[in-house]
């Protein structure tokens, strides 16, 4: 387990290393200096505590994503709507944030747990529904997950029109949430990190789902499905249930991930927080193998790269879109590498 | 700059320390061809003639500009400038936490010591471009199409409707808005409809002040033939022919002159309101327009212009607000 695990790492790790080495031929192309260029890349990922807490932070929302996309591909479905689940996660975290302000259940203990478990259930519905789809009539999953997180993403917009639900003023965001349902920030780093008890969170997760998936009996069976529905079937397993439930838990996720950018780093519902978080997960989870450990380096890697692209893109004249480049070079070998190594394996 | 540097140190004994300005523009802000565009040029242009080092960053998450902020005044720039009124609160915030880094922004107010707001008169610029339609039209019909209902967009409709009676006192003009919501901003559609509506009661000339709503707007009138007038940046090439002009907010002067000001060691917080005088806001040049306006209309345009800048016409400003006065 462990060591055919390391040799997982071994695949992305070399990509990456590979992805670098071409960056710097762009670099030198374009007539920049890779030493300036990787300089303001490692200096804006690591290069402070500050700027290490700013990698985590960006990492944050991906594990979330990234573990959504992976648990429901280990059970052969295309989970492509964690970005729609997200944001029910966020706006139901941000309702119970701010409903409950003031009131018996306006405690630490109670409002930020509630919170949370709004999102879960928020995020796990909109994600059952293509699951119940799929379950019952068949309807492939990628098309009605693609779909939701339209309809989700207008949904967020639109309920930032409606009066009660958004703040006065002509910022598109809700009022801010209690300070009871605030995921504690690190404070320590320095005062304004937005590096929270989300990222603890996170962690939780990854474990949470190595531990469903290869030490429950669900996670057995989750695996089974995923390998082969039709085996799956004549060795006595409802594939049926297990996809609705799948897909809950993985939208649930996502959820969760809503919720932690809402009571941890914004402290309301604003408009457009999510754009590419789901998506980014479904990179994430590629390039960390669908392993629940993989896809916390994987967005450790992208928290790290979106933090050094900044920096790059504050500090040098290296033009933004090369960043872009940049970044998809690292992105697509990495992705590929996976690719590679399955199809030598088989 | 290699270049520049030396030509310091050689001209002064103690080579200067180079002026360094940072940028922070909006989300997906470049190439929005207005307010980024503009301050990107502002501070282009700046870099040509006054040797200083230019820094720009666009952050690629929302509520991320803090941090840009931030990381340009850690480095002790001398100058920090954020673009926009959503940035209004982070600038804020930022600029409590460093007091003694000057900042500025653009298109809203931060009363602090060390903030200078560009702000504009659009409501002068909005009277001249009125004092057009009033010129171009034939129906003696004209119409405004608002964005959201705020008291920034009133400015805009006060002053146009002011410029076009300035000229014809009989003149009717229709007055929409597209919504009470930031999305009125960007609802082409809602746009195209308010317009066509406009067009049916006979106005054949439409000033839009909304944002991508106006897109809608320009289309329209392209559509029925008639003419419409574009707003913060030139639009006039978006339907060559049928946008008449266009009320353009000079944010790359506005910029340009506040760097020129902290270059010299001139910084001045508080509001620097830009009008027709120090060419924060004009016309464009009616490249494709002039055969629709009546002979003569480039003089009678600059001769309303020089009144208003020498106050014997006064335009209502809507948000007339005492510590924005100039």
């Amino acid at each position: 387990m462990q060591r055919s695990l390391l040799r997982d790492l071994a695949y992305p790790a070399v990509a990456v290393f590979i992805a670098f080495l071409l960056g710097a031929l762009l670099v030198v192309a374009t007539g920049y200096s890779p030493a300036e260029i990787y300089g303001a890349l490692w200096h804006g990922a690591f290069g402070s505590a500050e700027n290490v807490a700013w990698s985590l932070q960006n990492a944050t929302p991906l594990v979330f994503t990234g573990l959504a996309v992976a648990l429901a591909f280990r059970a052969g479905l295309f989970n492509v709507g964690a970005e729609g689940q997200l944001i029910l996660g966020a706006f139901a975290a941000s309702q119970v944030g701010i409903r409950l302000k003031g009131t018996a259940f306006d405690t630490t203990l109670s409002i930020l747990p509630l919170a949370l478990l709004a999102a879960a259930l928020a995020g796990g519905l909109w994600g059952a529904i293509p699951g119940w789809l799929k379950a019952r009539l068949g309807v492939h999953e990628v098309i009605n997950t693609i779909m939701m997180n339209f309809i989700a993403a207008l949904l967020g917009s639109y309920f930032l029109t409606v009066p009660w639900i958004k703040e006065a003023g002509s910022v598109p965001q809700t009022p801010i949430v209690s300070a009871n349902a605030v995921l504690p920030a690190a404070r320590f780093i320095n005062p304004y990190t937005r590096l929270n008890a989300g990222f603890l969170l996170a962690l939780g997760c990854v474990f949470l789902v190595w531990f469903v998936l290869w030490r429950t009996w669900h996670g057995f069976e989750l695996r089974i499905v995923g390998l082969n529905a039709g085996a799956a079937t004549y060795a006595g397993a409802n594939v049926g249930r297990t996809t609705i439930a799948v897909m809950f838990a993985s939208g649930a996720l996502a959820g969760l991930g809503g919720a932690e950018q809402v009571l941890g780093v914004h402290y309301h519902f604003i408009k457009d927080f999510w754009v590419g978080l789901g998506f980014t997960g479904i990179a994430v989870a590629l390039v960390g193998e669908n392993h629940p450990v993989g896809v916390l380096l994987g967005a450790l890697l992208f928290g790290a790269l979106q933090n050094g692209a900044a920096e790059i893109d504050m500090m040098t004249t290296f033009p933004r879109e090369l960043i872009q480049v940049l970044q998809a070079i690292i992105i697509f070998l990495v992705a590929s590498m996976g690719y590679v190594r399955k199809r030598s394996a088989a | 700059m290699g270049l520049a540097l030396l030509a310091w140190g050689a001209a002064s004994a103690a080579p200067e320390k180079p002026v360094r300005v940072g940028l922070v523009l909006s989300v997906g802000g470049l190439g929005d061809k207005s307010f980024n565009d503009g301050a990107y040029e502002g501070l282009k242009r700046a870099t040509r003639e006054l040797d200083i080092l230019p820094y720009d960053g666009e952050p690629t998450m929302v509520a991320e500009d803090d941090r840009y902020f931030r990381r340009y005044a850690v480095e002790g720039f001398d100058l920090v400038i954020g673009v926009g009124f959503l940035m209004q609160s982070s600038l804020e915030a930022v600029a409590k936490e460093f007091p003694r880094i000057h900042f500025a922004i653009v298109d809203a107010f931060v009363d602090l010591p060390n903030v200078a707001s560009l702000l504009f008169k659009e409501h002068e610029g909005s009277f001249l471009v009125g004092a057009a339609a009033a010129m171009a039209t034939k129906t003696n019909v004209i119409g405004f199409v608002g964005g959201m209902e705020i008291p920034l967009i009133h400015k805009f409709r006060v002053g146009y409707g002011e410029g076009a009676r300035y000229l014809n006192p009989r003149i009717e003009v229709l007055e929409k808005f597209a919504g009470s919501g930031p999305e009125a901003f960007s609802d082409p559609f809602k746009g195209k409809q308010l317009t066509e509506t406009m067009i049916a009661q006979k106005a054949d000339v439409i000033f839009h002040a909304s944002g991508s709503t106006g897109n809608g707007v320009i289309e329209a009138c392209k559509q029925h033939g008639v003419l419409a007038i574009g707003v913060d940046a030139n639009q006039d090439y978006m339907a060559k022919g049928y946008v008449l002009t266009s009320m353009v907010k000079r944010v790359d002067v506005a910029i340009f002159e506040l760097v020129k000001e902290v270059k010299a060691g001139r910084f001045r917080a508080g509001p620097h309101v830009l009008g027709l005088a120090e060419n924060g806001v004009c016309t464009t040049d009616f490249a494709y327009t002039k055969q629709k306006m009546p002979a003569g209309f480039e003089a009678k345009l600059e001769a309303i212009r020089q009144k208003i800048i020498r106050g014997e016409i006064l335009v209502t400003d809507y948000t007339a607000r005492p510590a924005a006065a100039k």
